[in-house]
């Protein structure tokens, strides 16, 4: 792992080294999306999954992924535990790399560049495609740390600013009016929604592009969960938001494109009115009307 | 026919069974409390005649310590028990902290297992082998090729520079705290890496998703949240050297006089009890050697209790309960 960063860097390709000719072309490039192939109907991917296997020692998790990831939406994986759904999202912010035995071969461009590449620093990566997992993590900290823990690693900031930038962040996760009082007290006194609320909060302080979500209410009672899901729909204006869900009514709800996977492919993928209501897949089908999974 | 009787009922309990389990289990945390009075009884009675001619505190104040005068004083052993408890420290538990998170984190996994295991087989060495091993074999090499240039750097230095004063012998204060330290370090790395092999996959990888470089999450992160356990580790650490007597004896020179300097011989509380008991012959002379052990044994009791008070005011200053 690169363990040099620069902690200025506002975004990944502003500092990562261009180091081929292809990565050098493809940094270029992206000055003007708006030139690129008129192949793509729809909004402008933010992520463009290619070929992507993935495998745990010699398992096959993922076969031979093509996906894009409209940018400023919300898309929905779905499918039977096991599928690769998490597998799938790990691969966005290179999480999975922090254990030996997994490894992805395969694509995945983000503004122009292979972020599965060799020479990609996948701190800054991780900057860019912030993510909050299954169960609430907050550091053995302050509510108020938690937050600027994150915008410290890449920014020096004057108190008086990084007091507005965690306040900027825990009032876009609608968790200020709650903790305004408590901005002190340990992250861990806070309750299950609230944590989950804070570690959104804690992923978009750092100013993030992507925001990944595995299973984010899955540990949650039903009000915490609502107020979640309105969130995220919320942040889909500014964010690109991927969320792995077990609950097909959330993603229905939630996501505007869902992607069916099943047995480490990806079965269909559209508009989520179109998955739940016609979906195209026998599979697919069987799976939203409750037949398997 | 009894045997068919009780079918389908409860064996009945025995009154007397449980009143005899209950007495057994009670006597035997009582042991340990009678154990420890007992401890502490036995070394005040013994020390007693040597605290009443030079005072406790003149015993704790005084560097004399002469068997032909009858005149004793701690002060020396003190000195030397806790300069190579904290040298052993220094030295280890960095050293320590740089194996654990070797084999959480960065370890390649082929390896992790033949480390781990070194490491353990380290701490099954018997103390009377690294004294010889310091006495024969790391003295003299110190002498000759470390000692020398840290009195040319070190030891020209404003201040600190006393501290690396003395005879290019090789036996000294300082050895006898760095082979302590090689001691330690077998303990202190393997309860520092149990504890955090026990951080939460979540949070690990909640530091990583942010960005966090390895450096980052332990120290920021997995530190925080393991500090308990480290202070745990690190007293087990000080624990053994304080209280550790063969290796010590072998290098420290057994000089009952004091110096600041490192290099210079010196004395623990462990060695000289150890090196003295078979010719204390008169009362004093035996009352102070045992005073001496109770003296080790208040400063254990410091230490543990300090490291309970750094974990509360710890625990205050990460924001309560975590």
């Amino acid at each position: 792992m690169t363990e040099n960063r620069d902690k200025q860097a506002e975004t990944a390709d502003a500092a990562a080294p261009a180091a081929d000719d292809a990565r050098a072309a493809a940094e270029t490039a992206k000055e003007e999306t708006a030139n690129l192939p008129a192949e793509r109907q729809g909004p402008k991917p933010k992520l463009d999954i290619r070929n992507l296997n993935f495998y745990y020692g010699t398992h096959q998790a993922l076969k031979n992924i093509n996906l894009k990831i409209p940018e400023k939406q919300v898309m929905a994986f779905i499918g039977p535990s096991g599928c690769g759904k998490s597998t799938l999202l790990r691969t966005f912010n290179r999480i999975y790399s922090l254990y030996p035995n997994q490894r992805a071969e395969g694509e995945i461009w983000m503004d122009g560049q292979n972020i599965l590449g060799k020479d990609v620093d996948v701190n800054l990566l991780r900057a860019k495609v912030g993510m909050v997992f299954q169960k609430p993590a907050p550091f053995p900290m302050s509510v108020f740390d938690n937050i600027a823990f994150g915008i410290r690693l890449y920014e020096r900031l004057p108190k008086a600013e990084l007091e507005e930038r965690v306040e900027q962040a825990l009032r876009r996760a609608a968790l200020w009016d709650e903790v305004k009082d408590k901005l002190h007290k340990s992250g861990a006194a806070l309750s299950g929604g609230q944590q989950q609320r804070l570690c959104i909060a804690r992923a978009i302080a750092v100013k993030p592009e992507v925001i990944l979500l595995d299973e984010p209410t899955s540990a949650l009672d039903p009000i915490s969960t609502a107020r979640i899901e309105e969130l995220v729909m919320e942040l889909s204006e500014d964010y690109t938001i991927v969320i792995v869900t077990h609950n097909m009514q959330q993603a229905a709800r939630i996501s505007d494109r869902t992607a069916f996977m099943y047995l480490g492919e990806i079965i269909e993928e559209g508009e989520t009115d179109q998955i739940f209501t016609a979906p195209r897949e026998e599979k697919t089908q069987a799976y939203i009307t409750g037949r398997f999974g | 026919m009894s045997a068919r009787q009780a079918t389908g009922e409860r064996p009945k309990h025995s009154p007397l069974a449980e009143s005899l389990f209950k007495g057994i289990s009670f006597s035997a945390a009582v042991f340990v409390l009678a154990t420890l009075g007992a401890i502490i009884a036995m070394l005040v009675i013994g020390a007693w005649p040597a605290l009443k001619k030079f005072g406790f505190f003149g015993f704790l104040t005084s560097a004399e310590w002469n068997p032909v005068t009858e005149n004793f004083g701690a002060l020396t052993a003190i000195y030397g028990t806790l300069v190579t408890s904290a040298i052993a420290i220094l030295i280890g538990l960095p050293v320590s902290f740089g194996i654990a998170l070797f084999i959480t984190e960065l370890c390649p996994v082929w390896l992790k297992r033949p480390v781990s295991t070194a490491i353990e087989l380290l701490a099954a060495i018997p103390s009377i082998i690294y004294g010889m091993w310091g006495l024969f074999i790391f003295a003299p090499f110190f002498s000759e090729h470390i000692q020398p240039w840290m009195t040319d750097t070190l030891g020209q230095l404003p201040i600190i520079g006393a501290l690396f004063d003395g005879p290019p012998m090789g036996i000294g204060v300082f050895t006898a705290g760095f082979i302590l330290a090689i001691m330690i370090i077998p303990f202190i790395s393997s309860v520092m890496r149990d504890v955090f092999e026990t951080v939460p996959r979540e949070l690990r990888e909640s530091a990583y998703g942010l960005g966090c470089t390895t450096w980052e999450v332990m120290w920021k992160v997995v530190l925080p949240v393991t500090r308990a356990g480290v202070v745990g580790a690190i007293m087990l650490g000080l624990g053994r050297a304080l209280g550790e007597t063969m290796a010590v004896t072998f290098v420290i020179g057994n000089s009952h006089d004091l110096n600041i300097g490192l290099f210079w011989p010196g004395n623990s509380i462990a060695s000289t009890i150890a090196n003295e008991f078979t010719e204390a012959d008169g009362e004093i002379y035996t009352a102070s050697l045992i005073a001496l052990g109770l003296v080790l044994f208040l400063i254990t009791f410091i230490v543990l209790t300090l490291a309970r008070l750094m974990l509360v005011r710890m625990a205050k200053s990460y924001g309560g309960r975590s």
